[in-house]
């Protein structure tokens, strides 16, 4: 039996062992946390009980980095066992996973890497959401990703093709913003009409994050999606708009690198979770 | 061929001297060079970083320049075989045995090993250890029999450095000082519940636990450990085997435990 995506329509935090302390020392006004699956994936030891700690008192959410769903080679069978074994053990909300592709061969490249968009990628794609959502017995989200350059081959924009994925698998969309922002920026093409297109009945979790600003061959804008600092006015400015569409829906805070003490990753929720209620009140007036 | 992308693009990110493949495009140039290089640099860094993150007495020891180019040179050439990154790097101290320009601390890949050995011991199985109990429970009789299966977390690191001196040192756990005593030093790491430990085994009690570990009786191991080195104290490194939570379990001879009632 297949279970659905089902996080609470709320402000969650990515998890960090540093912030394990200040998070057990009171309740939190967090929604649910969400960790990278494959940090969770040892035999044993201190992960597995900090998880197992945080499953007793919040939601959950498990999303995955490394399972290449992009990719056009076989799925890895070994990572979707251990995937298996991690969400029977917890039984988190939800289960995520990237539009990308990060392993080639043996090696395993440790970067969300972009893929052409055919009918021919999105038949080999539409195959691997099958096979992860049947073998977990779950319904997985697929998240939009920030990408750096553009295929010549491809033939689908972006939402159509994740909007044919989900019609086609019944998989639900998580729907980075930030990704959204950075993506646009970089190929200069505007945020709001991919987000209006974007469709967002099949959006079951939204992502927040920062990203770094370079610059590229011609001087443009080059934005990095890094996770490494506050979510931007504009990036803020795209989440209120899609939640005024959308109305409330999980939404993660997500900061992986220079991450801030625990005090500050729970301010930069409470904004979002200030938008969100606002949008809640709103519907139901 | 679908994977041609794949394989195109892959052999770029890991080769800075490729060019961008074919049919990699952006609106505002023809040859997206620095766009590509987001990707190059992605792959590398993050790599670099697992490592520092496994390895930070290593980079302590060399400074953050000379660890992150030999870190550069490493995850390129070997870069990881599966997605968890946490046990990425266990082939990282061999390739610093090799590396040139670590010539000059010949330690260095000792001190790696040590620290390669705290992340498994860290993430190993867990499993109680049997209590001092059930070791003063045995029949001194045939004591010599018993094997004992030794708890997951267990790693020996044996080494001709004082490299639990000098991981000390360098992480904090000891203050800084010229070493005066220079001599070998055996490692023991293990995690018999959710703190990893790092001790110095006396002489003769790497051989012993390895003995021990490869399947042996404790008879078998403190001979196998005499053999070692001559002060091998049978006492005191069983005190330190139980005291550590080293054993998981203990097995009685089959023959031994079919003739106790």
């Amino acid at each position: 039996m297949s279970r659905d995506s089902c996080l609470p329509a709320s402000t969650g935090v990515g998890f960090k062992p540093a912030h394990f302390g200040d998070i057990r020392a009171a309740s939190q006004p967090v929604g649910f946390f969400e960790v990278h699956a494959e940090n969770y994936m040892g035999a044993g030891g201190p992960p597995h009980v900090q998880l197992g700690a945080l499953r007793e008192r919040y939601a959950l959410s498990v999303h995955g980095v490394g399972l290449s769903i992009g990719s056009m080679r076989p799925l890895d069978q070994t990572h979707l066992a251990r995937l298996k074994v991690l969400c029977d053990r917890f039984e988190p909300e939800s289960f995520s996973e990237h539009l990308a592709w990060s392993s080639h061969g043996e090696a395993y490249l440790n970067d969300l890497l972009p893929l052409p968009y055919t009918s021919q990628t999105l038949a080999r794609v539409v195959e691997h959401v099958d096979e992860v959502q049947t073998a977990l017995g779950r319904q997985m989200l697929l998240e939009n990703p920030a990408t750096y350059v553009r295929f010549a081959e491809s033939t689908i924009p972006e939402v159509g093709f994740l909007t044919e994925i989900a019609q086609r698998t019944g998989c639900g969309l998580l729907l980075d913003i930030n990704n959204v922002f950075v993506s646009a920026t970089n190929h200069d093409t505007p945020p709001l009409p991919y987000l209006d297109k974007f469709p967002l009945d099949r959006v079951r979790e939204i992502h927040l994050g920062g990203h770094d600003k370079e610059t590229d061959d011609v001087g443009a804008p080059l934005l990095i999606d890094t996770h490494g600092s506050p979510i931007s006015a504009a990036v803020w400015a795209l989440y209120s708009h899609v939640i005024a569409r959308a109305g409330a829906v999980a939404t993660l805070i997500e900061w992986d690198n220079d991450v801030p003490d625990w005090l500050t990753l729970r301010a930069e929720a409470a904004k979002a979770q200030h938008i969100l209620c606002t949008a809640s009140r709103s519907s139901a007036a | 061929m679908l994977t041609t992308f794949e394989i195109s693009f892959a052999d770029a990110l890991l080769d800075a001297d490729q060019p961008v493949p074919a049919g990699i495009i952006a609106h505002n140039t023809a040859v997206p060079s620095r766009r590509f290089a987001v990707y190059r640099n992605n792959v590398v860094t993050g790599l670099v970083k697992a490592l520092r993150s496994r390895f930070p007495v290593t980079e302590t020891i060399v400074g953050e320049e000379f660890f992150a180019a030999m870190a550069r040179i490493f995850v390129t050439a070997q870069p990881p075989r599966s997605p968890l990154l946490a046990t990425y790097g266990d082939a990282f101290p061999a390739f610093i045995v090799t590396f040139e320009p670590a010539r000059d601390l010949p330690y260095l890949a000792d001190v790696a090993r040590l620290e390669a050995a705290r992340t498994r011991a860290y993430h190993a199985a867990d499993a109680p250890p049997v209590g001092a109990d059930r070791f003063a429970a045995l029949d001194s009789r045939s004591v010599g029999h018993i094997r004992i299966a030794m708890h997951p977390s267990t790693e020996i690191v044996r080494s001709q450095f004082p490299i639990v001196t000098i991981w000390a040192m360098n992480s904090g756990d000891q203050a800084l000082a010229p070493i005066e005593d220079w001599r070998a030093e055996d490692a023991l790491v293990a995690r018999p519940h959710l703190d990893v430990q790092v001790r110095t085994l006396p002489p003769g009690g790497a051989a012993f636990l390895l003995a021990l570990a490869a399947g042996h009786s404790l008879g078998e191991a403190a001979a196998a450990a005499l053999a070692d080195h001559p002060d091998f104290d049978l006492t005191c490194n069983l005190a330190g085997l139980i005291g550590s939570g080293l054993a998981r379990d203990l097995i009685a001879p089959e023959s031994w435990s079919l003739s106790q009632p």
